[in-house]
């Protein structure tokens, strides 16, 4: 494999590939059903029974 | 349950066995080195892993019969018992290494207002202090940080015990090892000349082992999580330890002289060895300075607040766009080099896109306090972890305008950068650390509450005013440095010579000094009330209402 080819490679495969990431990656974050699960994991801090103040 | 199964935490068990076989066997080549060795800092670290192992031989035995003794640690309310041990140790050790970096840096600013504080010794040089003085707060300070406050947050929030039993010991200790194997390495004269890379080979080595347990150690604790979800700052964490281990790998990728040399050669060479460097040094900034402690955001300031982070959504966005991000700024470090323009022009694009991450996060940090803003009266803890915030949002605005190649013309190579890093390292790093520290050894030590709270007054007032003489003196110097030496007169010549720049800095360095003092006087104050709340003392009057001790439960459902 050339310079040539890995560039050309990684400059339209490897864009497709992080952008295909990314919008899961945000698709995941907005999902609606995903919703109550995000409000149970946001109070994962205070779950904890030891002992806190 | 695992643990029917498994002996009682801290007896032997095959782990041990295990990790006493390799000490023998590490304490064997290390004889050998040393043995062997013509190198005298060879012969002296290979002593310091001699004793390394033999302690550590020992300390699994005692603690065999120790436990044996003394019966299993009593569970918490929710049935865990929580390993906390290596936590208690690697707090004490960044408040220790904390005051040992801020130390140096004090030293090395006065050095550069009065050089004749170098004394013509070689090891006070400021080109040996300097890097004590950076590894000393960056992986010493903030790196010990990061490993406590990790373990802390990682139990908590999977309600489960750290995975193994003498690993989390090990990481904590062997992470001292590599600290004054490079500390003391530095200022010997051993260096790799990367810089935030400086230690050499063997000790790379060393590094990566410990690393490598630290992150199969966090691994294995998410994995035997009791609950369905993976906590947002676990996944900071996550992705510093797992970041952090590519990077270290792939820039410290050196030959040796020979096994009894100190000395190796980096296997990059050239432009490639740059990028390669300021891709690490870049994102030793993105994953270490940023994501670590990213992490210690996501969890003390809701739980300090007793709030819920504002927008749980904004963290997973926020998560998923620094670690694409990241990763491409580094070549901004390398404006106007030999580094191909379009690989400079990427750097910068990637940094200036950074910042929307990077304000996304401080919003939902700072937005956590809403309906609370009271508690910055208040609660001098939240004040701290709150001015780390702007500090983070404040140094992500300042660094991609930096990174464009315009602004960087003058900026670079200017004490302005030495002011940029300053603000987040003083302002964001060691805000949110102070603050988790504050929030933290109350409730490992099982204290009520802090020694004093006027005390954190103290410590924050005295190192806010510290920090922005520090980072306005490094403005006004920067800007006047990049200044001068771009002044031409009428005929083309340079305007300045470069020691006329160098005279103009004096009062500018005076005044870094002071600020950075400030600095280490306010850490002084906590190392203090640390050690004051760890023996279980109250300061008279400061005694805390009974009350408030459930609020913060209803209020968290309230919230739901």
């Amino acid at each position: 494999m050339t310079y040539e080819q890995l560039s050309n490679f990684s400059n339209t495969w490897g864009l497709v590939f992080l952008i295909i990431m990314f919008a899961t990656a945000i698709a995941y974050a907005f999902w609606p059903s995903n919703k109550k699960k995000f409000e149970e994991a946001a109070q994962l801090p205070f779950e904890e029974g030891d002992r806190q103040s | 349950m695992a643990a029917s199964r498994e002996a009682a935490p801290g007896t032997l068990n095959a782990a041990s066995y295990g990790v006493g076989g390799a000490f023998v066997v590490g304490a064997l080549i290390s004889i050998f080195i040393a043995a062997k060795t013509v190198d005298s800092v060879m012969a002296f670290h290979a002593t310091l892993f001699i004793l390394f192992f033999l302690i550590g031989i020992f300390a699994i035995g005692k603690r065999h019969f120790d436990t044996l003794e003394r019966g299993p640690e009593p569970a918490t309310q929710d049935g865990v018992i929580y390993h906390d041990g290596p936590i208690r140790l690697a707090t004490l050790a960044a408040v220790f290494w904390g005051i040992v970096g801020f130390s140096a840096g004090l030293y090395i600013a006065l050095e550069l207002a009065f050089p004749w504080l170098n004394f013509d010794l070689p090891w006070l040089n400021f080109g040996r202090l300097r890097p004590l003085h950076t590894s000393g707060v960056v992986f010493a300070f903030g790196g010990n940080a990061l490993i406590a406050t990790s373990l802390y947050v990682v139990q908590r929030t999977c309600k489960t015990r750290l995975a193994g039993d003498i690993a989390p010991w090990f990481l904590v200790w062997g992470y001292q090892l590599f600290i004054v194997l490079a500390a003391t390495g530095y200022l010997l004269g051993v260096t790799q000349s990367k810089e935030y890379a400086e230690p050499e080979w063997y000790v790379d080595i060393w590094l990566t082992i410990v690393w490598v347990t630290y992150l199969v150690i966090f691994l294995a604790t998410l994995a035997r999580r009791k609950e369905p979800h993976i906590y947002v700052a676990n996944w900071f964490y996550l992705a510093f330890i797992v970041t952090i281990a590519m990077l270290h790998l792939i820039n410290n990728a050196a030959i040796p002289v020979s096994f009894t040399s100190t000395k190796s050669y980096i296997l990059w060479a050239g432009v490639q060895d740059a990028l390669i460097q300021w891709w690490y040094g870049h994102n030793a900034v993105g994953f270490f300075l940023t994501a670590g402690f990213l992490g210690m955001m996501y969890y003390f300031i809701p739980k300090r607040a007793e709030r819920p982070i504002y927008s749980y959504r904004l963290s997973i966005v926020h998560f998923w766009a620094i670690i694409f991000l990241y990763i491409w700024a580094g070549p901004h470090h390398l404006h106007y080099t030999a580094l191909p323009d379009w690989a400079q022009t990427l750097g910068m694009t990637f940094s200036i896109m950074l910042w929307m991450p990077s304000w996304g996060g401080m919003i939902n940090g700072l937005m956590t306090l809403s309906g609370a803003w009271d508690k910055l009266r208040t609660d001098p803890v939240i004040r701290m972890l709150v001015v780390s915030i702007a500090f983070y949002g404040m140094s992500t605005f300042e660094g991609p305008v930096m990174s464009i190649k315009a602004v960087n013309s003058l900026s670079h190579y200017t004490d302005w950068t030495i002011g940029h890093v300053h603000s987040s390292a003083l302002g964001w790093v060691g805000f949110v650390t102070f603050g988790s520290i504050y929030c933290m050894v109350p409730w490992l030590w099982n204290r009520k509450q802090l020694y004093s709270l006027t005390l954190v007054n103290w410590h924050f007032w005295i190192a806010t005013l510290g920090i922005v003489l520090y980072i306005t003196a490094m403005w006004v110097s920067g800007i006047l440095q990049g200044l001068m030496w771009r002044a031409y007169d009428s005929l083309g010549f340079l305007e300045y010579s470069f020691v006329e720049s160098v005279e103009a800095m004096h009062p500018f360095y005076v005044i870094r000094a002071l600020g950075g003092g400030m600095f280490l006087v306010g850490a002084l104050i906590m190392t203090y009330n640390v050690y004051m709340t760890i023996q279980g003392h109250v300061r008279k009057g400061e005694e805390m209402q009974p009350a408030p001790a459930g609020d913060g439960q209803i209020l968290a459902v309230g919230a739901r």
